[in-house]
């Protein structure tokens, strides 16, 4: 039984991280924004604050076991599906399908993740519901973008649904060795990728000068993202020890996740340009929406599953 | 009902309506040239669905909603007791008869009393549920007589977007979809405006705030 020491050693890592963050915070407001008319600053104490609420939610989650961890990524895919099917097209007809996106696809999802069915939560978003989810929209009829419609739909529910339920899947992987420690492999992907994600913030806000796709993100910069890249996979390396992987493997897969929770934020980010938003909702004070702060865990999380069950699971 | 125990279960309703509101539509509030303090407001908005009113007072600030009515159709309100419970109790609607052949009691004096007796109100002046493709349809007289016998009170216009889709009507079950609603600068009647003008300026200021909703969502 190594994994509650382990999990509280992250944890109260991640706890120190924001203590210090939040003192930074603190110290920076009263220099630079002392009546609050700073925006950066703000934002930067809305999103540690933030931050504080979203680590005690996630420890609750651990806490509760199985049933906790996957409720939790149910509600976050709930909270992201509804965000990114307001920005989609869809007319009267797909009101249905959008119905059953949100209260049979999602759940029976989450459902064959927590009864550990992985023949099915494998398949069933990009098989079953790809095939029977524009039936529903066909058998009302309208034919005006049909296509376009039905693919936005398939397309949010693979992003907010399928590859979001992979975090909690990660608790059923069965690594020889590493047996009832399993809820590690989440806090580890999580804590990488958004610690990725935070220093290519901060290198970006300090150092960036060189735009990486200056169409999609005005904010993501070369110097932030190796700045970022690098940090999160020193930090992630060193933490080895509590993961299934070697020291080496753990570089191999921290860079693979940063990468990937990279791309994932410029995909949303394209996203979000075309349809003319900044934030893809508005309910995590400083962040914006669920979507703004999962994009990179939900690029990440199929790959990291993907990839560890290939090499070190036996199921 | 004993009183205390019906108004009991009129704020559990009530708070229960706004979880439910809350949990399909996120709904979000931009408070654009006006703040949400207490004063005496009218707040007009476009009506897609029965559920308008409720995102309204939803997210009004509890200090506010406690003296928010909304201004509903009464032949809709009374149909039947659940209804009639939902619309008096929960909401202390101002219940107005839209049939003017059949009411007894003139809507204007009806709202100009409640405004009156320190309440704000929320009012959708097309009168009836927009089903068409144009934004808005053409504002019934009330508000401009509201306007003119109370020239005081703030006429606040407040765009709701994307609640027809979240319930189309005919539909029965809500899809979770974020609805943003904006709340834009007060109007007032200028001295002799004539009716048409100040009705066309009234729909002009709301049709306004469409695109903010959107921008900033």
């Amino acid at each position: 039984m190594t994994t509650i020491p382990h999990l509280l050693w992250l944890l109260s890592g991640v706890a120190g991280i924001l203590i210090l963050a939040s003192l930074v915070g603190e110290v920076l407001r009263q220099r630079l924004s002392p009546d609050g008319a700073n925006p950066i600053i703000e934002n930067l104490n809305a999103r540690i604050s933030a931050w504080w609420g979203m680590v005690v939610l996630l420890a609750i989650a651990f806490l509760a076991g199985r049933t906790g961890v996957v409720l939790l990524f149910a509600l976050a895919s709930f909270a992201a599906l509804r965000e990114f099917l307001t920005l989609t097209h869809h007319n009267r007809a797909d009101h249905w399908s959008l119905l059953a996106c949100f209260f049979i696809v999602l759940p029976l999802q989450f459902y064959f993740v927590r009864i550990d069915w992985y023949g099915m939560y494998a398949v069933f978003v990009p098989v079953y519901v790809f095939l029977m989810l524009p039936v529903l929209s066909a058998l009302r009829g309208s034919t005006a973008d049909f296509l376009v419609r039905v693919s936005e739909t398939q397309w949010a529910l693979m992003i907010c649904v399928y590859c979001l339920s992979h975090v909690p899947a990660l608790l059923y992987l069965q690594i020889p060795g590493f047996e009832g420690r399993n809820v590690i492999l989440i806090a580890y992907l999580i804590f990488v990728v958004q610690l990725s994600d935070v220093m290519q913030y901060v290198f970006g806000k300090l150092l960036g000068r060189t735009k990486v796709a200056p169409n999609l993100s005005p904010s993501k910069t070369w110097e932030g993202l190796i700045g970022g890249i690098l940090t999160a996979t020193a930090v992630g390396t060193a933490l080895w020890w509590m993961t299934p992987f070697s020291p080496l493997q753990a570089v191999a897969m921290c860079l693979l996740i940063t990468i990937m929770g990279f791309f994932g934020g410029l995909v949303m980010s394209a996203i979000k340009r075309d349809r003319g938003v900044k934030d893809w909702g508005h309910l995590i004070a400083g962040h914006g929406g669920f979507i703004d702060r999962l994009d990179s865990v939900i690029f990440a999380a199929p790959i990291f599953f993907h990839v560890t069950r290939y090499f070190w699971s036996i199921t | 009902m004993i009183p205390s125990v019906r108004s009991f279960a009129a704020s559990v309703t009530g708070r229960a309506i706004s979880v439910f509101a809350r949990f399909i539509t996120a709904p979000r509030a931009i408070w654009h040239g006006i703040e949400p303090v207490q004063a005496q407001r009218v707040y007009f908005a476009n009506h897609s669905s029965n559920g308008d009113f409720v995102l309204i007072w939803t997210v009004l600030p509890p200090t506010l909603r406690r003296h928010t009515r909304p201004v509903a159709a009464l032949d809709y309100w009374l149909k039947s007791p659940v209804r009639a419970f939902i619309g008096r109790e929960v909401f202390n609607a101002v219940l107005i008869d839209r049939r003017p052949e059949a009411r007894t009691e003139d809507p204007v004096a009806q709202m100009t009393s409640a405004i009156d007796e320190g309440a704000s109100l929320i009012l959708f002046p097309e009168g009836q549920r927009n089903a068409s493709d144009a934004p808005l349809l053409p504002f019934k007289s009330g508000l401009y007589h509201l306007a003119k016998a109370r020239p005081a009170v703030d006429l606040v216009p407040v765009w709701i977007a994307n609640l027809n889709k979240v319930m189309p009507k005919g539909e029965v079950i809500p899809v979770p979809l974020i609805c943003t609603l904006t709340f834009g600068t007060p109007l007032h009647l200028i001295e002799d405006e004539p009716k048409e003008a100040f009705l066309h300026r009234a729909m002009a200021a709301l049709v306004d705030l469409q695109p903010l909703a959107s921008a900033q969502g």
